[in-house]
């Protein structure tokens, strides 16, 4: 028993020393082979009594298995240090660049419009659409502008030489609110829209561009006031801007479809240069800049939209988009948005998984 | 409007300081839009008087003038206004001095030679107004060497924007009202003066156009003299912006904006018996004082006499007729003209002037004859002269508007509680009268007030005098509940659009929805466009009838910048007519890929532009993204003449709808607009979209993968060079519909060892077994199947 010790004991040290994996082979053939000693070892028991087989064939087959797993081990070492050689060996410069995948970008005033629509859906709006060429039934007269209106001199507007079946004159619309118009009329009241796109005037400056983006609101029912109007807009400020210290002023002021008419200021101040919303415009370091107009609803807009002025009333406001994407977003040029610059698209562009919602913060942070 | 705090305070008793009455501006409706101190901005410009002016030796157009400023000797100054003279006084800037208009600092410098120690300097440069035809006349009496900013009266100015539904705030005189109304101070009444008329008017003066002119009011006033205006009043026209030009003239201009009331004077040597509102006569010419010649037709109502046309009725005065220096007898107009055919005639012609602006508001049609005699004693107070007893022809509008109003309509549409003891104080301010014995109050409104037809205008008064911020916030309504989805299926649409085109890799940009006529027109396809009367450039012409040319010239002009690569896109409409001459506006995706795809780069080589595989993978990822059926989409050509007819295509549901076109441009399109190609391009035309019906579901399908795995079996075919591959794999698909899943080609080859007019497509086919394993024989027939179905397409099997 003591030499079957032995060998074993000598079995395992070559193997150990085994330095590479031919030499552990004829170390497993040595020992473990159809003719290796212990398969010799193991073919004796056959002729053993039952008693002496009994105690011999677990010595036998501890010896074998301690001997095959040493030699398994072994093996599997040295095949790993040959592979980790051969690794190695094989490198990459991984400072080389990686393929490049374009990136895309969503446009400022997508995101905005995203953004509003988002808030808006919270306060109970819909959005709602409607023509970019219009007539100036929907664009003027609905809106209590008729043809001799002096409001409709100041809209700049852009017309087309052709008039609809009806007779009226086809033009661009200068607002978005003919879709005040459109909706009363398609869904009845009681109303609570948005109306986001695109309006044109026939103007263009350093701070104005013939097509540029508004979003309308409206709100019908029957008990609406001028109340209901600062609230909804302090309350949309607020969660666009997302600042708490949004402050609006209230001017009284003039437009055909509304009565009464307010233009709304909001406070800023200027920080490292810029505008930024925030903070009662009469406070030292702040002023006011107007941002939107709106009021309650004329009875006579109520009515074109053939609608009974004397159950429902409520409030509209316009605001420009474009210039709430500049103003959230710190973007100086207006005229900039439009001309498809793919520096500036990358540059103010969102990324597509931008989304806005409410439980991240509508805003897209730098 | 501009006026300066000392006008004001002719009207307004008032202490409060300049920032108080500003803050009361805006709060009651009239915005402040700026404040100025002449003392700061007009520093280093003194009163002057020219004492010679000669011709310079070296310029046609310059005077080299000797100026004396009070002190020292007198000034060489070079001078290029035509009014510059001997004898004038004027403001001269010294060297130091900024000028308003420029921000320029004045030096001494040699103008063609001639040193010159200052400026003279017209109403423009110091923005006094945009007067730039010659350099300010001062009164004679102007103190030389005096501060001109003391001169002008050092009132702090106000410029502020009135609306256009407060005509009667167009005169400095109705801004006090307001004020006085919202407590600002006291309004001192006008005084109007008595007259001491010296016989009847000895011009016949009457209106043969009723409608356009209901009112026309005069006088004669003879034997004045028309020299300067005084001091006062020119400091009150300098703050206003308008030039002093003699004194008849700045009278006018003075009582319409103290009183928001054009009146006009005209010289009697120039006229010739009656003097007459009438129609004009279609032809008819006037030569304006702007010193331009109008053609009027009978729309137009006009002042003429029997020699012909002397004003454009409440628009401009005839330059014939116009006051002088040598006029000594005038006949003063005060009329009342119809707003509607004012605003017509002055659109018409394109004319505006201020007294335009007011007519077409709606000047008051009760100050006729306060306006006459505030005029005639002004210019008998200037010019000396007698008047005449006044004569009348016609009358204004004199049916005031009377309303039943319910005080707590304040609080309804206001959203603000005003006690009506107020309310009723703010209306009778403001000139109202009010009967509130009972509710509803009868309230009368003064007739200078056009903008009031209901009462909403009163609360609109009420709240603004009261104040804006007295308007408490007060929240809307909630509905129970989380808030509901708003956006429609269109929106969801186009919102997911965008963002898939974006994580593609696509800058979205948003260009001008109008085009030069001629990139509108090679995109049009016979569609009729639409095309602007009055654009703003022949660049901004025509509605596009497709997204791709401003996208395309938005490429080329990064590529014109030195971008390399270009994935541009954009989400909008396309607009076309409807039947019944509407318009009916098409969403519609344009994408542009121009340059390169992909740069050189170590691992990959060459720089590699865009196929137009490139704007197939495009289209159909957006398609499959719009939940379109991609799957069962037909790969047909037509994508229209701007396309490559060889590299181009239509992704079509059914033969007639289609969904997209796609592919390179052609090159006549890349000359038309200037771009090195090649540039491929994709249009989705969302309005052809199937609509998914109800919305659709949550709940996917049922999930049930098969048991057994797909076996993939191998075809190459050898077809006419000239048999689309998708007609090849469209028979193959159809070949077995049971077991047969997929069909995609994997080689294309044409080439050495494939006979001429052939080429070679091989396919690899999934088979899916079902509840067993295929047997040997399953497999054969299927594969039978797939070689005959190809065969019909006139592919035979390679060996």
């Amino acid at each position: 028993m003591d030499e079957l010790q032995s060998r074993k004991e000598a079995a395992l040290q070559a193997v150990a020393a085994a330095d590479n994996i031919d030499a552990v082979e004829s170390l497993r053939v040595e020992a473990l082979g159809k003719q290796g000693w212990v398969s010799q070892l193991l073919k004796t028991l056959g002729q053993m009594s039952p008693e002496e087989r009994q105690e011999q064939a677990p010595v036998i087959q501890a010896a074998r298995t301690e001997i095959a797993d040493a030699i398994a081990g072994r093996k599997e070492a040295l095949e790993s240090a040959v592979l980790e050689a051969q690794l190695v060996s094989d490198t990459l410069d991984l400072t080389l660049p990686a393929p490049e995948a374009p990136q895309g970008t969503v446009h400022p005033v997508s995101q905005v419009m995203d953004e509003l629509a988002e808030i808006f859906a919270d306060m109970g709006f819909a959005v709602a659409t409607g023509p970019e060429v219009e007539d100036d039934w929907h664009n003027f007269t609905a809106l209590n502008m008729p043809e001799s209106h002096p409001a409709r001199a100041m809209h700049d507007t852009f017309y087309f030489p052709d008039a609809d079946d009806e007779g009226r004159r086809m033009l661009l619309r200068t607002h978005t609110s003919p879709v005040q118009i459109r909706s009363m009329m398609g869904q009845g009241a009681p109303i609570r829209i948005i109306a986001p796109g695109r309006v044109y005037r026939s103007d263009s400056d350093a701070t104005h561009t013939p097509m540029f983006h508004q979003i309308e609101g409206l709100v019908i029912d029957r008990d609406i006031h001028l109340g209901h109007l600062k609230w909804t807009l302090e309350t949309f400020l607020k969660a666009f801007f997302e600042r708490e210290d949004i402050v609006l002023r209230l001017r009284p002021s003039y437009f055909p479809f509304t009565e009464p008419s307010v233009e709304v200021d909001v406070g800023f101040a200027i920080e490292k240069g810029r505008r930024v919303l925030g903070g009662d415009g009469d406070a030292p370091g702040h002023a006011w800049m107007e941002l939107l107009g709106s009021g309650v609803v004329n009875r006579r807009v109520i009515e074109s939209a053939g609608l009974d002025p004397d159950e429902w009333q409520g409030f509209a406001f316009g605001v420009g988009v474009d210039r709430l994407a500049m103003l959230k977003y710190a973007m100086d040029d207006l005229r900039a948005f439009f001309d498809g610059d793919v520096r500036w698209l990358r540059h103010y562009g969102f990324s597509p998984f931008d989304q806005p919602t409410l439980s991240a913060g509508v805003g897209a942070r730098a | 409007m501009r006026f300066s705090l000392a006008w004001l305070k002719d009207h307004l008793e008032t202490e409060a300081p300049v920032a108080d009455i500003a803050t009361r501006l805006n709060a009651i409706g009239i915005e402040v839009e700026g404040i100025e101190d002449p003392a700061e901005r007009l520093a280093g410009f003194r009163v002057a008087q020219v004492l010679t002016a000669d011709k310079h030796p070296d310029a046609d157009k310059l005077k080299v003038l000797t100026v004396d400023m009070g002190e020292g000797d007198p000034l060489r100054v070079v001078c290029g206004a035509p009014n510059a003279r001997a004898g004038m006084k004027g403001v001269l800037g010294l060297p130091g001095a900024v000028v308003p208009a420029n921000g320029m600092e004045l030096r001494k410098s040699a103008i063609r030679g001639v040193t010159s120690n200052g400026m003279m300097c017209s109403v423009r440069e110091l923005e006094l107004g945009d007067e730039h035809d010659g350099i300010i006349e001062l009164a004679e009496d102007a103190p030389i060497g005096e501060n001109f900013a003391d001169y002008n009266g050092a009132s702090p100015i106000f410029d502020v924007a009135i609306t256009p539904n407060r005509p009667d705030c167009m005169g400095v005189y109705g801004i006090a009202r307001d004020l006085a109304a919202a407590g600002l101070g006291t309004l001192k009444p006008v005084a109007v003066p008595g007259i001491a008329e010296k016989g009847p008017c000895p011009v016949e003066i009457r209106t043969d156009d009723p409608e356009g002119c209901p009112a026309f009011h005069g006088r004669v006033i003879s034997g004045v003299v028309n020299g300067a205006s005084p001091e006062w009043m020119q400091q009150r026209l300098m703050s206003a912006g308008q030039r002093p030009i003699s004194a008849l003239v700045d009278i006018t201009n003075y009582v319409m904006l103290a009183y928001g009331r054009p009146a006009h004077a005209y010289d009697m040597v120039k006229l010739s018996g009656p003097v007459v509102a009438r129609r004009a006569r279609t032809g008819e010419q006037v030569l304006a004082l702007n010193e331009k010649t109008y053609t009027l037709d009978d729309s137009m109502t006009v002042i003429a006499d029997d020699n012909g046309v002397h004003d454009i009725a409440g628009i401009m005065g005839g330059e014939h007729s116009g006051c002088s220096g040598s006029t000594t007898d005038v006949l003063l107009e005060i009329a009342y003209f119809d707003p509607e055919r004012i605003g017509v005639t002055g659109r018409r012609l394109g004319l505006a002037s201020d007294a335009r602006t007011r007519f077409e508001r709606g000047v008051d049609p009760a100050f006729l004859d306060d306006g006459l005699a505030i005029l005639t004693a002004l210019i008998v107070e200037i010019c000396g002269g007698e008047p005449t007893e006044a004569i009348r022809a016609g009358a204004p509008p004199g049916e005031a508007k009377i309303l039943s109003f319910d005080p707590g309509l304040t609080a309804r549409l206001g959203g603000v509680v005003v006690d009506p003891a107020e309310q009723a104080g703010i209306l009778e301010s403001l000139g109202f009268a009010v009967d509130a014995g009972s509710v509803p109050w009868t309230v009368t409104a003064p007739l200078r007030r056009h903008d009031i037809e209901g009462p909403a205008d009163l609360v609109e008064e009420v709240v603004r005098i009261h104040g804006l911020d007295a308007v408490e916030s007060v929240p809307l309504a909630r509905a129970d509940g989380v808030a509901r989805p708003t956006a429609t299926p269109e929106q969801q649409l186009e919102r997911k659009l965008r963002r898939a085109a974006a994580a593609r890799g696509l800058n979205e940009a948003v260009t001008w929805a109008f085009l030069p006529m001629a990139d509108a027109e090679h995109f049009a396809d016979g569609e009729p466009l639409w095309v602007l009367d009055n654009p703003i450039s022949e660049d901004m012409k025509a509605m596009r009838p497709s997204l791709l040319p401003a996208l395309l010239a938005a490429a080329k002009s990064n590529l014109d910048r030195g971008a390399s690569g270009l994935r541009l896109f954009e989400l909008g409409r396309r607009y076309f007519r409807a039947a019944d001459g509407s318009s009916d506006e098409r969403s519609t995706l344009g994408v542009v890929l121009a340059g390169e795809r992909r740069p050189r780069a170590w691992a990959s080589g060459k720089a590699q532009g865009f196929d137009a595989f490139d704007a197939k993978a495009e289209a159909l990822a957006l398609l499959a993204e719009a939940g379109a059926p991609v799957g069962k989409l037909m790969v047909m050509g037509e994508a229209g003449p701007q396309f490559h007819p060889g590299q181009s295509g239509t992704l079509r549901l059914g033969p007639k709808n289609v969904l997209a076109r796609f592919g390179m441009l052609h090159p006549t399109t890349l000359k038309a607009f200037d771009v090195d190609g090649p540039v491929a391009a994709v249009e989705l035309f969302l309005d052809a979209l199937p609509v998914r019906k109800g919305g659709g579901n949550f709940a996917r399908t049922t999930y049930d993968p098969p048991s057994l795995q797909p076996v993939i079996r191998d075809f190459a075919f050898l077809v006419p060079s000239d048999l689309p591959a998708g007609d090849l794999l469209r028979a193959v698909r159809g070949a077995d519909k049971r077991h047969l899943v997929d069909a995609r080609v994997f080689d294309l080859f044409e080439g050495q060892g494939v006979p001429e007019g052939r080429k070679s497509l091989a396919i690899e086919v999934t088979l899916q077994p079902g509840e067993r394993s295929f047997t040997d024989e399953e497999i054969k027939a299927i594969s039978d199947k797939v070689v005959s179905a190809a065969a019909r397409q006139g592919a035979e099997l390679r060996g």
